[in-house]
């Protein structure tokens, strides 16, 4: 409470107590059902209900013998890592040249860029099904990736679109008065700048198809089904702990993500702190 | 190194620097766009050119046309006041028999059906019923007497709207309107109005949950704005975690809480509130819930960034001018944050309008919005106009407030709101 310098009133010492009180329920509201599902996966028992009879791997040992599970946590990993490098190398270019267009349609091009963010994952997940099937790219790999990296890209644009903006110009046109080629300024002056940047619109888009599942629902065929697929499918018929094992094998996935993310961001605080 | 500079522009006099800069400026600006271009493709082929087929299909109606080519051509100069005349029953005789060896009826069966229930069977009773083309001049008695639909008015007003090629019907279906015999639009019978119900039930539970998402956001972003940021950024790890965690984890964990056996009901029993467990989930308690859960994210972190721009000199100042601490907060700290409540709630009622996953998981009949209509009508009963009509009013609502929440935050980062 000694935070808080202008803390003088008992009424405003009340409020305060009150933001922590209500504050912190909602954090307890906002983790605790995270937390709550994952003790149940190493239950002994089949039921979901607390207390525990005991602790065993049994339903991680059914997660990794199920081929079920498994092909879907590998179609996960195909279809996330081939969606993030697509949208990276796409993204990262209409950031460059977004940074330097200079036009009254910007606007109106970056919104059309941004899109996908907004637009409800049903109407996408139709206009492409209805799109796609003619041309034999439902069921496949291919239309998912291609599906993923439309949805991802506008994050990859943002993200290294934010680290191009506090990029300092100047340093690109003095390699390039020092007679470096633009692609030789890129690789050597520019990139390195950015990386941070695209390092955060990479694990954005990573986690952009990692958790879409309204796509793969309309437009994945058996073969193609993703690990949240196939939890929605595991959901719907009956609630197994083993979906719980696999709840927990994507929050770890997160979490590194998550951990990733917020060592870049404070290296990136350092830097332009030390800067 | 100059001299070459200067040979350089003494050699060509007739261009002065002013348009050489501009030219050069030119080639730069064809240069970024170049750039953004290969995007631009992209997205035009999997995410533009879709929704635009999915718009288009919403007014297309060529299934008739193509199957009874001959009766849509006949009726094109009917008056649709009596009877048609003969030539149209002939024609239809024609079409149903040409149809029928092409095995192409139940395709325009199922679109007459859409528009009058029961039309599939006066179309595939007279299909089987047909043994051969009747004689010149018998057509109108022939069918007459094969179905007596053939002798109503309404069955051949029918054929003739659902002629297309566009048509308006679906997009009046989504909006439980429909067009009478007489071509007038009205209301559509209470049986078949089920849209707008819709509709408000998922306009009603998006502003529920924003409203929840407010009143919980608040408090928090307040707190994380306030202390100081070694505290606030571990505190904010609470608002990321679940942010960053799968959409289907989180669901599952409030099914797996709520449910009958689950924890909460364990526990509220265990502590000898409730003897019977309650009805948490499947219902509209259990999807407002885990929505506000899934979406809360998106309102503190937007109110947070528009409250830490507020600088304290301004509580300061209100202070020792006299204003009591309730006065300063309501006069000057929330109108500041109201960009930020704006965004936020924009934010979060935008995303719930879509919303599919958790409704269906979490959600009894009655709560499902109305992508799970979309979805159902174009995965179960492939009724893709109806699909596609409920679509396009789904994206112009989301489009409508799209723009406005450009405006709210035209200025901010862009970043604002979406994953920092």
């Amino acid at each position: 409470m000694s935070d808080n310098p202008s803390l003088r009133t008992p009424s405003q010492r009340i409020a305060w107590t009150a933001t922590i009180a209500i504050s912190s329920l909602v954090f307890i509201f906002l983790i605790a059902p995270i937390l709550a599902i994952m003790p149940l996966s190493f239950s002994s028992g089949s039921y979901l209900t607390y207390p525990l009879p005991g602790f065993s791997w049994r339903w991680y040992d059914d997660f990794i013998n199920s081929p079920r599970w498994m092909n879907s946590l590998k179609n996960s990993m195909i279809i996330g890592v081939a969606s993030t490098l697509l949208s990276m190398v796409l993204g990262t270019l209409a950031a460059l040249g977004l940074s330097q267009w200079q036009s009254r349609f910007k606007p109106l091009v970056l919104a059309f860029v941004l899109s996908p963010v907004v637009v409800p994952g049903v109407i996408t997940a139709v206009g492409l099904y209805f799109f796609f099937a003619p041309i034999g790219l439902t069921g496949s790999y291919l239309g998912l990736i291609l599906a993923h990296t439309a949805l991802a890209t506008p994050f990859v644009v943002i993200t290294v679109g934010a680290t191009l903006q506090s990029f300092d110009t100047n340093l690109a046109r003095a390699a390039a008065s020092l007679g470096a080629s633009p692609l030789h300024a890129f690789r050597r002056v520019i990139l390195p700048r950015i990386l941070p940047g695209l390092a955060s619109g990479a694990l954005f888009a990573f986690a952009t198809s990692f958790d879409e599942v309204v796509i793969v629902l309309f437009m994945a065929g058996p073969e193609q089904r993703t690990l949240p697929r196939e939890m929605f499918s595991g959901i719907r018929e009956n609630i197994s702990p083993t979906i719980t094992a696999a709840a927990v094998i994507l929050t770890t996935v997160s979490v590194i993500l998550l951990a990733t993310m917020e060592a870049l961001r404070r290296r990136n605080e350092r830097l332009k702190g030390g800067g | 190194m100059t001299e070459a500079l200067l040979t350089g522009a003494d050699a060509k006099p007739e261009v002065p620097l002013k348009r050489r800069l501009k030219r050069a400026e030119r080639a730069r600006q064809v240069k970024a766009l170049a750039l953004v271009l290969p995007l631009l493709v992209f997205l035009l082929f999997t995410f533009a050119g879709p929704i635009a087929g999915m718009l288009w299909r919403a007014v297309d109606d060529r299934e008739v046309r193509q199957v009874l080519p001959q009766t849509v051509a006949a009726l094109a100069d009917w008056d649709g006041k009596d009877l048609p005349n003969e030539t149209a029953y002939a024609a239809l005789a024609s079409d149903i028999l040409a149809a029928r060896a092409a095995g192409t009826i139940a395709i325009a069966a199922k679109r007459l059906n859409y528009a009058q229930n029961g039309f599939r069977t006066i179309l595939t009773s007279t299909a089987r019923n047909l043994k051969a083309a009747p004689e010149p001049g018998t057509a109108r008695e022939t069918l007459g007497k094969i179905n007596s639909a053939w002798r109503e008015r309404t069955t051949w007003t029918t054929i003739k709207d659902a002629g297309g090629p566009i048509t308006g019907f679906y997009l009046l279906a989504a909006l439980d309107l429909m067009r009478n015999a007489d071509g007038a639009i009205v209301t559509a019978p209470p049986d078949q109005a089920i849209y707008r119900d819709v509709f408000a039930r998922t306009f009603v539970i998006s502003l529920s949950v924003t409203i929840l998402c407010l009143m919980l956001g608040f408090p928090v972003a307040y707190l994380l704005a306030t202390l100081p940021p070694e505290r606030s950024n571990l505190l904010m790890i609470f608002v990321l975690l679940p942010f960053w965690t799968s959409l289907l984890v989180r669901t599952c964990a409030w099914i797996v809480l709520l449910q009958s056996k689950g924890v909460v009901n364990d526990g509220l029993h265990w502590l000898g509130v409730i003897d019977e467990p309650l009805r948490l989930i499947y219902n509209r308690f259990g999807v407002c819930v885990a929505m506000t859960h899934v979406l809360l994210p998106f309102m503190i972190l937007p109110l947070y960034s528009s409250m830490k721009a507020i600088s304290p000199a301004y509580m300061r100042a209100a202070a020792s001018l006299g204003a009591p601490p309730a006065t300063a907060f309501l006069r000057i700290y929330l109108p500041q944050t109201l960009p930020g409540i704006g965004a936020g709630s924009l934010l979060v009622f935008i995303l719930a309008l879509g919303y599919y996953i958790t409704p269906a998981l979490v959600g009894g009949a009655a709560d499902q919005m109305i992508s799970y209509f979309i979805a159902l009508y174009t995965t179960e009963t492939a009724n893709w106009g109806l699909a596609s009509a409920l679509g396009a009013v789904l994206l112009l609502a989301t489009i409508l407030l799209a723009a406005v929440y450009g405006k709210l935050v035209q200025g901010q980062p862009v970043t604002g709101g979406m994953k920092n």
